[in-house]
């Protein structure tokens, strides 16, 4: 029962911590709700198919098949949370300001809302189906009860979607008017961590095998297996011992969404659209 | 803008694979939900590959926060990870689906082979 707590409470801490930074981020953006939870359901679906087909995965491209999935995936996540910021560089002032009114700049904001959902999606995709092989596992052995299985797996996912509702009230404490830069930081280092975790799998599939050294070592003050050290990997893509390239990655992929976000932010200086045109970003 | 980096790594993993002849080999067997041998021995400072076989019909997932691994076995499957040049010292790994059992350790030695 402990073993399916701690398994399944670690999986949901990361895909919970992403979810609640999702819906600080569309805090007042209409349905958002409806496509968070399309994110979790289509994430979940996926898990499970994941974990079905985990055999013929891990066989794919000569056994580096899950690790360029995860790869996949990670850089997908990344460049949707680098498109909602530069959006959001773009129009999110109409949004944050008083003009909520202007209906049509949040009607807007529910652009992006798919992209995140998406990334809810991928978040819980990743996370889910260890869970689900895991559970499997016990299942398939018989070595502990359902019942007691089933009790540690929904003790995990309560205490798991505790801690991220935590992160999203504490977010939600912000005034409204930091909340967007605040939440547009987050995402940044969110899709850093991200892309540097993508490298890794690259690095651990044989598939890039550059800049492999070991850029530092903090495992003495701060490890990844612990909890502080799994909350920062996933808010900040923290890692104890990261290689270079996942360092040079991760400050490259934080200088480029700055970088589109300065510049979309000088080319639109009026975020507002004309009433009842489609965003074209 | 992710092109750019995507591009980058295409040219690396070309360029990489020159390296793939010093690649040091080295076996690992999950039974009855422990890992065969307990300690694996390598040169510090060599990139590795390690192969491990799950003899056990459940899944496993090879975890290890030292070496910087994350792997999912299928029952019964054969899967290979690549480790990065490692300093020397003791690099400890678990099976995370049977963490009270399967434990073990890649210990890196300096100087040529252990």
């Amino acid at each position: 029962m402990i073993a399916a707590l701690i398994i399944v409470f670690r999986e949901v801490i990361e895909a919970g911590l992403i979810v609640g930074i999702v819906l600080a981020a569309t805090k007042d953006v209409p349905y958002r709700g409806v496509w968070v939870a399309c994110g979790i359901a289509s994430g979940v679906a996926g898990a499970a198919s994941v974990a079905a087909f985990a055999g013929a995965i891990a066989n794919a491209f000569t056994g580096s098949g899950q690790e360029v999935l995860n790869a996949a995936i990670l850089g997908f996540a990344v460049l949707m949370l680098a498109w909602h910021n530069v959006w959001m560089a773009g129009h999110g002032r109409a949004m944050a300001s008083e003009v909520k009114a202007a209906g049509e700049a949040v009607a807007a904001g529910s652009r992006t809302l798919s992209a995140l959902a998406i990334v809810v999606g991928v978040a819980v995709l990743r996370e889910g189906s260890e869970v689900v092989l895991f559970l499997y596992g016990v299942a398939v052995s018989g070595g502990e009860g359902m019942a007691r299985m089933a009790i540690g797996g929904t003790l995990g996912v309560l205490l798991g979607g505790g801690v991220a509702a935590l992160i999203y009230t504490g977010l939600l404490r912000i005034p409204a008017r930091r909340l967007f830069s605040v939440t547009g930081w987050l995402i940044t280092l969110l899709a850093a961590g991200m892309a540097a975790q993508s490298v890794a799998f690259l690095q651990q599939a044989g598939i890039v095998n550059q800049l492999v050294e070991t850029a530092w070592d903090t495992s003495s003050v701060l490890t990844d297996g612990s909890l502080a050290g799994k909350v920062l990997h996933t808010l900040v893509g923290y890692t104890d011992r990261p290689s270079v390239l996942q360092l040079v990655v991760y400050l490259c992929t934080i200088g480029i969404i700055l970088s589109l976000m300065r510049v979309v932010h000088r080319v639109r200086p009026k975020p507002l659209l004309p009433t009842g045109s489609v965003a074209e970003t | 803008m992710r092109q750019v980096a995507f591009t980058l790594f295409l040219i690396f993993a070309i360029g990489g694979s020159a390296l793939a002849e010093d690649l040091v080999k080295l076996e690992l067997t999950i039974r009855d939900h422990r890992f065969e041998p307990a300690e694996i021995r390598l040169p510090a400072g060599r990139l590795s590959v390690l192969t491990i076989h799950n003899a056990d019909a459940t899944p496993e997932e090879f975890e290890s926060t030292a070496l910087k691994i994350e792997k999912v076995l299928p029952g019964a499957s054969t899967v290979t990870v690549r480790l990065r040049p490692l300093g020397p010292g003791r690099f400890p790994f678990i099976g995370e689906y049977h963490s009270d059992t399967a434990h073990g350790a890649v210990i890196a030695v300096d100087g040529g082979h252990p």
